[in-house]
């Protein structure tokens, strides 16, 4: 059963009125396949209108929806010889974030990200991906070994951010995103990195510090949860649309202004919907993205990177 | 001219607190109850005499007792495009900046200085809390960024003293990418074989302690300071964890192998310095 966000509201009612002639149409009702297919033609139509102008609050809805394809879906669909690789070796290992060996399109590639879980026991065991200092951890150490044998960087970003607990705290959480950080910018091979739905603050940064960063087309990316913005700028959540909007937190503003260098189109109604489509089309640009930094060396692919972050704001923002 | 500007030694200041006692005569320590004479808890640099509370100071004054002799030259920090993002929730971002920047005379949230610590050379980049709480913006990361230059370029030592609640939410994304700009600035202190000190005070949380403010080659905070990534109050809402006894305080980090050493306020200078000195292999002062 498909989940519809509020604003889907009609193109519910239209899936649902499809659902039911499609029910009721035993074998070859012609007059049921016409209206059928009329009423999928305006679906269409209906969800294209809709997307093509999602606003920023709608965009976070989409970013977070919960059958969004997350890391291990575009994993599935992109790399083989995958080999996962786990633990800090230091406390624990955080499924918050996954990481591992694998082969993209014929290029052994060390690729890592949030993952959030698709049901209640996945979730949970991916704590909705967010991760703890023993997460940052292993994102450093999975870094510092592609670096080690010179493989290239794939990291999928998604996360509401890191996890405020007591005990990420007692063990260092400022501390453990500092120093991944400080990892992403140090490495001498290149990094890129997709916001793939939830671009979370600090714990989203920790692993996007790239040499090339994308986004896809309806994700967001935000120094604050719009809720959160909303409780300390306006004293209440309920401020929400209003803290989306000023914080221009979706790919289209990014790009404009200058923190992202690309945006990957998602299909019609949303990357949830065409799962299959949508990894397709982040494959060509991730390809491409990695493509841009063969041959080049270790010291200049370091210093692409710190440049790019050094002169970001500095000749203003577009905005 | 040099962007240093010279700077002659600061004047003797009034400090102007605010406080419900009657005339401003007395303080009343929120650690102990205890009621201070207010001149008498100034000249203690803000430190309770009876229980050592360490109450929040200002940047200047923070800048005096860590220079030897209070002498600083002061550096100009580069201008930055106000407002990038048109920001506005309940009041515009520039009414915002304008009403701190008329309150404490600064242009943003830092201060970069320079002068000597017990002897040795630093460069101190010392945020200020009551401009929007020290927030860090685009003029903070440049702060920092034009501060690790010159450390780099008198081969000083940089020390780093937040008091921040973190990213400055009305310059939205922009914000977030001090945290990877901030980094860049420090490592290249690093790999220009200079110490790079944090002196973590109250309170440092949020992008700030999750960025450069936890990378120093040693890590100094002062007694009783709040430290952390996430606030106490968002744990407790978010996830209902009770919050143990002293939890983010600076002894509570120092307990769980986060910091050095807690040291307080009287000692820094000498204590820096003399870290300063070791690292950079200085002769003993004569
Ligand atoms: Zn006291």
């Amino acid at each position: 059963m498909a989940t519809y966000l509020e604003f889907e509201k009609p193109i519910a009612e239209l899936d649902g009125k499809i659902a039911e002639l499609k029910h009721v149409a035993n074998g070859g009702d012609i007059n049921i396949a016409e209206e059928v297919a009329k009423l999928q033609a305006k679906t269409e139509k209906l969800l294209k209108q809709t997307y093509a102008k999602l606003t920023p609050w709608q965009k976070t809805l989409v970013a977070r929806h919960p059958e969004r394809p997350h890391f291990c879906d575009y994993v599935a669909a992109l790399v083989s010889d995958f080999v996962p690789l786990a633990g800090d070796r230091a406390f624990a290992d955080d499924r918050a974030i996954i990481g591992g060996l694998g082969r993209f399109r014929g290029r052994p590639v060390l690729i890592m990200g949030h993952e959030k879980g698709n049901d209640t026991q996945s979730r949970v065991r991916h704590n909705f991906g967010m991760a703890k200092p023993e997460g940052y951890r292993k994102a450093i150490r999975l870094m510092e070994l592609a670096e080690r044998f010179g493989l290239p960087i794939v990291t999928l970003v998604d996360t509401p951010g890191a996890y405020p607990g007591v005990e990420a705290e007692a063990r260092g959480q400022a501390e453990a995103i500092a120093r991944s950080i400080e990892t992403c910018l140090r490495v001498k091979v290149p990094l890129v990195s997709v916001i793939i739905g939830e671009g979370g603050s600090g714990g989203a940064i920790a692993l996007a510090a790239g040499n090339y960063v994308i986004m896809l087309e309806h994700s967001v990316y935000s120094v604050i949860s719009p809720e959160g913005c909303a409780s300390i700028l306006w004293r209440s959540a309920e401020q929400a649309k209003e803290a989306a909007e000023a914080l221009r937190l979706t790919a289209e503003d990014l790009k404009q202004l200058g923190i992202i260098d690309e945006i990957v189109n998602e299909p019609l109604g949303g990357a949830h919907r065409s799962r299959a489509d949508t990894a397709t089309r982040l494959g060509e640009a991730l390809e491409a993205a990695l493509a841009r930094f063969d041959g080049m060396d270790g010291d200049e692919i370091r210093r692409q990177r710190r440049e790019k972050f050094l002169e970001m704001g500095r000749q203003g923002l577009n905005a | 001219m040099s962007w240093l500007t010279n700077f002659v030694r600061p004047k003797i200041r009034k400090l102007v607190q605010k406080t419900d006692v009657p005339e401003n005569l007395w303080d009343k320590c929120p650690s102990c109850g205890q009621m201070i004479f207010h001149r008498e808890l100034n000249q203690n640099q803000r430190v309770c005499p009876h229980c050592g509370h360490h109450m929040r100071i200002d940047v200047k004054t923070r800048l005096e007792l860590l220079f030897d002799e209070g002498k600083y030259e002061r550096a100009e920090t580069p201008r930055v495009a106000t407002d990038p993002l048109k920001f506005r929730d309940r009041k515009r971002y520039t009414e915002r900046l304008k009403e701190a920047q008329a309150k404490t005379e600064e242009q943003d949230a830092i201060v970069v200085a320079f002068g000597t610590m017990a002897g040795a050379p630093a460069v101190v980049a010392a945020f200020n809390f009551d401009f929007m709480g020290g927030s860090m913006g685009m003029a903070v990361g440049e702060g920092l960024v034009a501060a690790a230059n010159l450390a780099v370029e008198r081969k000083a030592a940089l020390v780093a003293v937040p008091a921040s609640g973190g990213a400055r939410m009305q310059e939205g994304i922009l914000s977030l990418m001090q945290m990877p700009r901030t980094t860049i600035a420090v490592d290249q202190v690093k790999e220009a074989g200079l110490p790079f000190i944090v002196l973590l005070t109250d309170p440092t949380t949020g992008g700030v302690s999750a960025s450069f403010a936890m990378l120093g080659d040693i890590q100094i905070a002062e007694p009783g300071a709040q430290i952390g990534f996430a606030g106490a109050r968002v744990i407790e809402e978010t996830i209902r964890e009770k919050l143990p006894e002293g939890f983010q305080r600076a002894e509570y980090l120092l307990d769980h192998g986060i910091i050095d050493m807690v040291v307080p306020r009287k000692e820094l200078r000498e204590q820096m310095g003399r870290i300063i000195s070791l690292l950079t292999k200085r002769d003993e002062a004569a």
